[in-house]
C-alpha cells in the first residue's frame, strides 16, 4: 500500500517531466517548424531559413525624431553602430540569391549595449496569414505544391497576394525596401505607448531586375551570389544607406495582425539613417553568430500581441541552436565540411 | 559532538524555497523551448531572472550547509545507500551551480544583453557560435541530469518517510 502510493507519486512526477519536454503538446511546435523549413538535405552549420547571406556593418545614425515616442538609446540623436546580414530566404545556402522571392536585411543595433536591438526586416510587408499554425500549413503547401489552394482558402492573404503581384525584384539589396511586418509598441519616458511597424527605405536609385537574371538564361546561368557580389562593388565605391521609416497606428489600426496593410495615410516618422560602410563574408564573421531574434529590444520598445512574432522567436531559437551544436561539433572533430552558418 | 534532529530553520526554509524555484524553472525551460505561444516570450524573461536568483539562492544554501549542523542519517543505514546519499547532495550543488552559469554563458555567446531587476550584468565571453553550441547543449544535458537526480532524491526522501520511517524526511519537514 505504502510501496504503492510511493510508486504512483514518483510515475506522476515522471509523467509531468515527460509531457512538459515533449513538442507534441501543441498542434505546431518550434521544432516542427525547423524540421519543415531546413527540408530533407540538412546543410550543416547553417540557418534553417534564409541560408544564403552575408554580414554587413556600419552606423545608424539616429534623428532623435523618434524620442519623444520612445526611451530606447538607439532613437536618442547621435550615431549607434549595428552588425548586420544580408540574405535570402530559402534553406540552401549555394541557391542563387538572384532567384529567391523574399530578400532581408536583419540588424543588431548597439550590439555591446544593455540597449541592444534586433530586427529582421523582409521585402513583404505583410504576412499572407496570422498565426503560427496557418504559416505552417502555408510552408507545408509550398512544399506539396498547393500553394494556390492554400491562399484561396485563405481570404486573409489578399493584402500579400497583391503586393507580390505588384513587387519587381529590383538587381541589389541596396535598392530593396526591407520591413519589420510585426507591429511593436514604442514606449516613452512618460510611458505613453505607440504602436508602429518600421522599414528600411533605401537612398539609392533602383534598377529593375532583367527578366533574364531572374530566369535561368543560356548565356549566364544564375550564381550563388550575384547580389553579395553586387553589394560588395557598391560598397567599393562608398556606404550604402537606408533611411529607416516608422509608420505609427492609429485608432483603426490593429497591431496584433501582420496580415493587414496601414494605410498609406497614416503618420510617419524618419529614425534616421542606416548607413552600411562594411560587407563580409557571413562564415567567421559576427554576424554568423547572431540570431536575429525580433524580440530582442531594448527599454523603449515591446513586442506587440501578434502571435507570429512570438513564433518567429521560438523557431529562430531552435534554428540557431542547431547550427551552433553543427558547429560546436565540427571544431571538436576538426570537420570543417560547412561553411559557417548562414532566417534567424 | 551531538548531532541535531533535524535540518536547521534556515535551510529548511531555503530547501524548500529552492525546490519550488528550481521545479518552476525546469518546467518553464522545457515548455519554453518548443511552444510558439504568446506566453513564450513572458516567461523566457522569467526564467533569466529566475536563474539568476537561484544562482545567489545556491550560493546562500552553499553558506548555510558548510556553517550549519546538519542531521546524520540513521545508523541503521547501509554504508553504500549513505555514500550515496552524500553522492547526491554534492551532485546537487554542483548542477545547481552549474545550471545558472552555463544559462549565462549561453547569452553571453549569443551575444544577448542581460539585465536583472533592471540591473544590466556583464560579459562574461565573447560572442561566439561554437561556445553557444556548447553552452547551449551543456544547459540542456545538466538540466536532464539534474531532472534524473531529482526524481531520485524525491524517491529516496519518501522511502524515508513512507517505508522505513525513519526520521529522514522529517529531518527537513519538521516545523
Amino acid at each position: 500500500m505504502r510501496y504503492g502510493a510511493l510508486l504512483a507519486i514518483i510515475a506522476a512526477i515522471i509523467a509531468a517531466f515527460v509531457y512538459a519536454a515533449s513538442d507534441k503538446r501543441q498542434p505546431v511546435s518550434a521544432q516542427d517548424f525547423v524540421n519543415l523549413q531546413q527540408g530533407d538535405v540538412i546543410q550543416q552549420g547553417f540557418r534553417r531559413a534564409h541560408a544564403n547571406g552575408f554580414c554587413v556593418s556600419g552606423e545608424f545614425i539616429a534623428s532623435g525624431a523618434l524620442a519623444e515616442y520612445s526611451s530606447a538609446t538607439v532613437f536618442q540623436t547621435g550615431r549607434h553602430p549595428f552588425i548586420g546580414r544580408f540574405s535570402v530566404a530559402g534553406n540552401n545556402p549555394t541557391a542563387p540569391d538572384v532567384k529567391a522571392p523574399v530578400r532581408s536585411l536583419a540588424l543588431t543595433l548597439l550590439p555591446d549595449s544593455a540597449a541592444q536591438w534586433r530586427t529582421a526586416m523582409n521585402t513583404p510587408p505583410v504576412l499572407p496569414v496570422g498565426t503560427p499554425e496557418k504559416f505552417y500549413q502555408q510552408l507545408q503547401a509550398i512544399k506539396n505544391n498547393t500553394i494556390a489552394e492554400f491562399f484561396a482558402a485563405h481570404p486573409e492573404s489578399a493584402a500579400f497576394l497583391q503586393w507580390r503581384a505588384s513587387y519587381q525584384p529590383t538587381q541589389s539589396y541596396a535598392t530593396e525596401q526591407y520591413h519589420s511586418i510585426n507591429a511593436f509598441y514604442l514606449i516613452n519616458n512618460a510611458g505613453q505607448q505607440q504602436a508602429v511597424r518600421w522599414a528600411a527605405v533605401p537612398s539609392a536609385a533602383s534598377e529593375t531586375l532583367s527578366s533574364d537574371s531572374q530566369h535561368d538564361s543560356q548565356q549566364e546561368p544564375a550564381v550563388t551570389d550575384s547580389l553579395q557580389q553586387e553589394l560588395f562593388t557598391r560598397l567599393a565605391q562608398g556606404p550604402v544607406t537606408f533611411d529607416l521609416v516608422f509608420t505609427l497606428a492609429t485608432a483603426n489600426d490593429n497591431a496584433s495582425d501582420a496580415t493587414v496593410l496601414w494605410p498609406a495615410t497614416n503618420p510617419q516618422r524618419i529614425a534616421g539613417q542606416l548607413v552600411i560602410t562594411a560587407a563580409n563574408e557571413q562564415k567567421g564573421h559576427q554576424c554568423d553568430a547572431l540570431n536575429f531574434d525580433p524580440l530582442v529590444l531594448p527599454a523603449g520598445i515591446q513586442p506587440s500581441e501578434d502571435p507570429i512574432l512570438r513564433a518567429r522567436a521560438a523557431a529562430y531559437a531552435e534554428s540557431h541552436r542547431r547550427r551552433a551544436r553543427e558547429v560546436l561539433l565540427e571544431s571538436l572533430t576538426g570537420n570543417n565540411s560547412a561553411k559557417g552558418a548562414g532566417d534567424e | 559532538m551531538n548531532k541535531p534532529q533535524v535540518y536547521p530553520i534556515a535551510m529548511r526554509l531555503v530547501h524548500w524555497l529552492m525546490a519550488a524555484l528550481i521545479l518552476s524553472l525546469l518546467f518553464v525551460g522545457l515548455s519554453m523551448v518548443s511552444s510558439l505561444g504568446p506566453w513564450q516570450y513572458t516567461l523566457l524573461q522569467w526564467h533569466k531572472i529566475a536563474g539568476v536568483v537561484a544562482l545567489f539562492a545556491v550560493l546562500l544554501r552553499v553558506a548555510l550547509r558548510l556553517s550549519s549542523r546538519t542531521p546524520a542519517l540513521p545508523n541503521a543505514i547501509p554504508k553504500w545507500q549513505q555514500a550515496i546519499a552524500k553522492l547526491t547532495h554534492l551532485a546537487f550543488y554542483a548542477l545547481l551551480l552549474l545550471m545558472p552559469l552555463s544559462g549565462y554563458l549561453m547569452q553571453n555567446a549569443a551575444g544577448r544583453p542581460l539585465s536583472v531587476f533592471g540591473v544590466s550584468l556583464p560579459s562574461i565571453i565573447a560572442t561566439d557560435l561554437a561556445w553557444y553550441g556548447a553552452f547551449r547543449e551543456l544547459h540542456a544535458w545538466l538540466s536532464i541530469a539534474l531532472i534524473l537526480l531529482i526524481i531520485l532524491h524525491i524517491s529516496a526522501a519518501l522511502y524515508h518517510g513512507l517505508i522505513r520511517r525513519d526520521g529522514v524526511l522529517r529531518s527537513m519537514i519538521k516545523h
